[in-house]
């Protein structure tokens, strides 16, 4: 083999993962593996339109079809205060559909049978008699006088508006727009797409008539708010709930909220007394999962005339489909799209944001986006490539001159981000010298003589992970903070319980290296758990790049506890005074006297065994903790992306992406990379090729992997990475998070480096995803609506 | 619809025969995983899009290649042999070359797409011991990763195809 040695760092730094030696032998354990006793299988009749009326449902063929075992409508759900289920931005979503159906492929009835052949075939004799409603499928239509009301089940509403809100001094920054010399205004949609984890979602729920427990296997990003949720939508008292979650097959944001097969999967288990699994396929995820993005924005840039950035304005129209489920800090409906001043040091900065109803499925925060930082993001840096082609000014040029400089940190934006850390203008210089800047200019200048077309796009992005304060920062009334728990055996082995749950990400691996950093056990030695309520401390789960920001402190912090312990037994071991000890990584030793010396290991029998201990301490080696983080991290990056551009097929070709990211410390960059080559490929097929499109029907176009395009090996290149290292200083061990990153700030490099190519045609601006029909009809001059297929 | 049109099928999976019988609509991976208990390989899409399924598949006189076992209906593979990623360690548990350049390069995350993608990159270096960068790409292009951006996995494959070359090559002087 071509690799190295296989080291286990005795700490931070490059470690094979613990967790490939069961997938690659596939001896994973995802939930559709999870087989149990008596087990029947759900399946959903679903919606056909976006919008009608329920007049009746005709379940009587079903259930009398041989290995049916329950049909489950609306109306029974009803029966139990089920039909509706409250969403994580505390409004209801249908559980089954009772008055009318509000998207299409919408949850109307659940099958319960033997096997899941069965309970499809037992999905076609269902008759459902509908009457189809007006449809609103145009999120701008949303707020016309007369649409129609999509949520007519809440009393007294008359229109489609959800939310309106703002973030930063709007009369500041109009006054320095009505004072610039320079303004320039752009629409910029990011359009739907979806997380599309290869795993759909799906859980198996086991009710125990006797103990009256509930235990259920699901596919979800955050057990212990599923918990409490359950809890409280269902009336189970919340000890009797456990809810595991076991190997996730990506996530990605899309299996963080509750989604109607759950539910029902317990009210089947209840209704059967059996064990009950549901797992949809991709068709059905595609349409009923969570979406991402689908915000419509106005930007508009103010600066001098010689690229001095003064100002930024923003509205917003954002689609929320007919429930809104976003999930999100419940103070913050946006998200955190108000970061959206980005890397740059700007005067005054204001956005309004309107979500609306549409007849179209719940979700927007999904897909790696940070809470809408992706949807930031992208409108700042395509707003600085627009001020760029007003000004006729280089693109890394006008970043350069505008960067927050490293001596302003910790900087507080115009909209109240107090940014933690970072040194932009090194990374953006590093990024140039790698992709050789200056070079590629000529070579573009050179080719554009011959008539050939390549682009040069640069994202410089600021990232704010590891929500968050509980002061500030909820869901459902829970705090974002995350506990730890740290028990070191006799044998100086230990265990880590977390509440994070990874789904790709590592933690089993570089939680035990953070554990083998502050105590000098081997990483191999640390065994790390998380998933199972019932074994783990609350938190509220991984999304958002929070484990390392949140998880990773507590984990840091609950290890030094532990150390604090051990300096106490091991002063009693060597009958010292604890101050007289000094640690060394793995142990402690007398000050002056080195060869008088206990390590973790000796420690941790000692702390079990007959040794006398000091007054008040109990013994034994462990610690828990909460950690409730002070502040965000803020991770940034600088993405240069090449392309070649083929204006007659509209055809674009990713030759180079160059990636340097700053995440502070990295506690293993063999993962962190690779979080970054995932993200990169995200950035690709987001820019590129995904769109869940709808006709004015409000059919879903793009509903299964034929349309619905995920890039292959083919489209993505050789990933170029580099790195710059800003720790962040409020954070244990220096560590910000990395997940999303390059989610977050590579789609603007693709499509600034598309629009580059284009800048010839004279095109300013195009929406994504430039499929090579929409790059031919940009280079055309045609207009482009790539948020609705009817263009 | 369901015992009363049954079939019987004889399928050698990872060197163990098994007898059943079973529904003619019944796909092959659904076989696998529910009927045999091979769930080692996994579903990702309904349009045979994904490749996650992704297993070997031969007869008597044909030698095994990958199909996406969500599109082969079980009673198709009567008297077959088929090799999952299951039977893919040698009998004292050691790894294929190519499990074994996916864990040293970093080439899983979510280690969902893992069975089908380490199915087709085996099938793959069957073809060609000796595949470039870009012919990998190819290779693997019928197998979508949702973590990985496929990097790690390129370097994996080549890097197994040269440690297989190797083996040949030990084989080939030990025999000669």
């Amino acid at each position: 083999m071509t690799v190295t040695e296989n080291p286990t760092p005795m700490g931070f730094g490059r470690m094979h993962r613990k967790e490939d030696a069961r997938f690659v032998r596939g001896k994973g354990n995802y939930v559709d593996d999870i087989q149990l006793p008596g087990m029947l299988h759900g399946s959903f009749l679903r919606s056909p339109y976006a919008h009608a009326k329920i007049v009746s449902i005709d379940t009587s063929a079903a259930e009398a079809l041989p290995g049916v075992k329950a049909v489950i409508t609306g109306k029974t759900l009803e029966t139990l205060n089920l039909a509706w289920m409250p969403t994580l931005s505390y409004d209801t979503q249908a559980v089954l559909a009772t008055d009318k159906v509000r998207f299409q492929n919408q949850e109307v009835a659940f099958v319960v049978a033997e096997n899941h052949y069965i309970a499809r075939d037992a999905l076609e004799l269902i008759e459902v008699d509908y009457e189809p409603l007006p449809v609103v499928a145009d999120a701008k239509q949303a707020l016309a006088p007369g649409a129609p009301v999509i949520r007519d089940d809440k009393e007294g509403k008359t229109d489609n508006h959800i939310f309106d809100w703002s973030a930063g001094d709007a009369e500041k920054t109009d006054r320095v727009f009505a004072e610039s010399e320079v303004v320039v205004a752009e629409e910029v949609l990011y359009p739907r797409v979806h997380p599309s984890p290869l795993e759909t979602c799906g859980a198996v729920a086991d009710f125990d008539k006797v103990t009256g427990k509930l235990t259920i296997y699901s596919t979800t990003q955050a057990p212990h708010a599923h918990r409490t949720v359950y809890a409280l939508v269902a009336g189970l008292p919340e000890h009797k709930i456990r809810v595991i979650s076991p190997d996730i097959g990506g996530g990605f944001g899309g299996k963080v909220g509750i989604y109607p097969g759950y539910v029902l999967a317990i009210v089947g288990s209840i209704v059967t007394g059996k064990p009950v699994k549901w797992m949809e396929d991709r068709n059905e995820h595609l349409t009923a999962t969570a979406f991402a993005r689908d915000y419509h924005m106005r930007g508009e840039i103010a600066a001098t005339k010689d690229g001095k950035i003064k100002a930024l304005r923003v509205k917003v129209l954002a689609d929320h489909g007919a429930f809104n489920g976003t999930a999100q800090p419940t103070k913050f409906p946006a998200g955190f799209f108000h970061i959206f001043t980005g890397s740059y040091d700007l005067e005054a900065a204001s956005c309004d944001v309107t979500g609306v109803y549409t007849n179209k499925a719940p979700g927007g925060v999904a897909y790696a986006c940070s809470f809408r930082i992706t949807e930031a993001v992208y409108l700042v840096e395509r707003m600085i490539d627009v001020l760029a082609f007003e000004l006729k000014m280089d693109p890394a040029e006008l970043r350069m001159k505008n960067l927050i400089k490293p001596e302003q940190f910790p900087y507080t934006t115009p909209t109240g981000w107090e940014y933690d850390s970072g040194d932009y203008p090194k990374a953006l210089k590093l990024a140039m010298d790698m992709v050789e800047y200056d070079k590629l200019r000529a070579e573009q200048a050179e080719k554009l003589q011959r008539g050939e077309y390549m682009g040069i796009g640069i994202s410089f992005f600021t990232e704010g992970v590891g929500a968050g304060p509980r002061k500030h920062m909820d869901i459902l009334g829970l705090g974002m903070a995350d506990g730890a728990e740290l028990r070191v055996h006799p044998t100086g082995k230990a265990v880590l319980r977390l509440s994070v749950q990874t789904q790709g990400q590592g933690h089993e691996t570089t939680f035990a290296q953070i554990v083998a950093e502050e105590l000098g056990i081997s990483p191999d030695d640390i065994e790390v758990v998380h998933g199972d309520t019932d074994q783990t401390p609350f938190g509220l789960g991984t999304y958002g790049s929070r484990s390392t920001p949140v998880s990773g402190a507590a984990t840091a912090i609950v290890a030094r506890k532990v150390r604090d312990r051990a300096r106490i037994v091991a002063s009693a071991m060597l009958e010292v005074s604890p101050d007289d000890l000094e640690w060394e990584k793995g142990k402690f030793f007398v000050k002056g006297d080195p060869d008088q010396a206990k390590t973790i290991q000796e420690i941790a029998m000692a702390a079990h065994s007959s040794l006398e201990l000091p007054e008040g301490v109990e013994g034994h080696l462990d610690a828990t903790t909460v950690y409730n983080p002070p502040n965000l991290t803020y991770p940034f990056g600088a993405y240069i992306c090449v392309v070649d551009v083929d204006p007659a097929t509209g055809q674009v070709k990713v030759r180079r992406f160059i990636a340097v990211d700053d995440c502070g410390v990295r506690i293993n960059p063999m993962i962190v990379e690779g979080q970054v080559h995932g993200g990169l490929a995200d950035g690709i097929g987001m820019a590129l090729m995904q769109l869940m499109a709808f006709d004015e029907d409000g059919n879903h176009l793009g509903a299964s992997l034929m349309d619905y395009l995920l890039p292959t090996s083919l489209e993505c290149p050789s990933w170029e990475l580099g790195e710059t290292v800003t720790p962040s200083p409020h954070h244990p061990i220096g560590a910000k998070g990395v997940g999303e990153s390059a989610t977050v700030g590579s789609p603007a490099a693709v499509v600034n480096a598309v629009l580059d190519a284009l800048k010839p045609f004279g095109v300013r601006h195009a929406d994504m995803p430039l499929t090579p029909s929409n790059v031919w009809r940009a280079v055309q001059g045609r207009p482009i609506r790539t948020d609705l297929a009817i263009s | 619809m369901s015992s009363s049109n049954r079939s019987r099928v004889t399928i050698d999976v990872d060197g163990t025969r098994y007898v059943d019988d079973v529904e003619p609509r019944t796909l092959l991976v659904h076989h696998l995983r529910e009927h045999l208990g091979k769930i080692g390989t996994v579903v990702g899409c309904d349009t045979s899009n994904c490749g996650a399924c992704t297993v070997l598949m031969g007869s008597p006189d044909q030698p095994q290649q990958s199909v996406k076992s969500c599109s082969v209906l079980a009673v198709q593979a009567d008297g077959a042999s088929v090799t999952t990623v299951e039977g893919l360690a040698g009998p004292n548990g050691e790894l294929h070359a190519v499990q074994q350049a996916f864990h040293e390069l970093h080439a899983l995350q979510c280690g969902f797409c893992t069975p089908g993608m380490i199915m087709s990159a085996v099938d793959l270096l069957r073809d060609n011991p000796d595949p470039t960068e870009e012919e990998v790409r190819e290779g693997l292009s019928g197998n979508l990763c949702r973590c990985t951006g496929y990097q790690n996995i390129v370097r994996a494959v080549r890097s197994a195809a040269a440690a297989l070359r190797a083996q040949a090559e030990v084989l080939a002087e030990v025999t000669a």
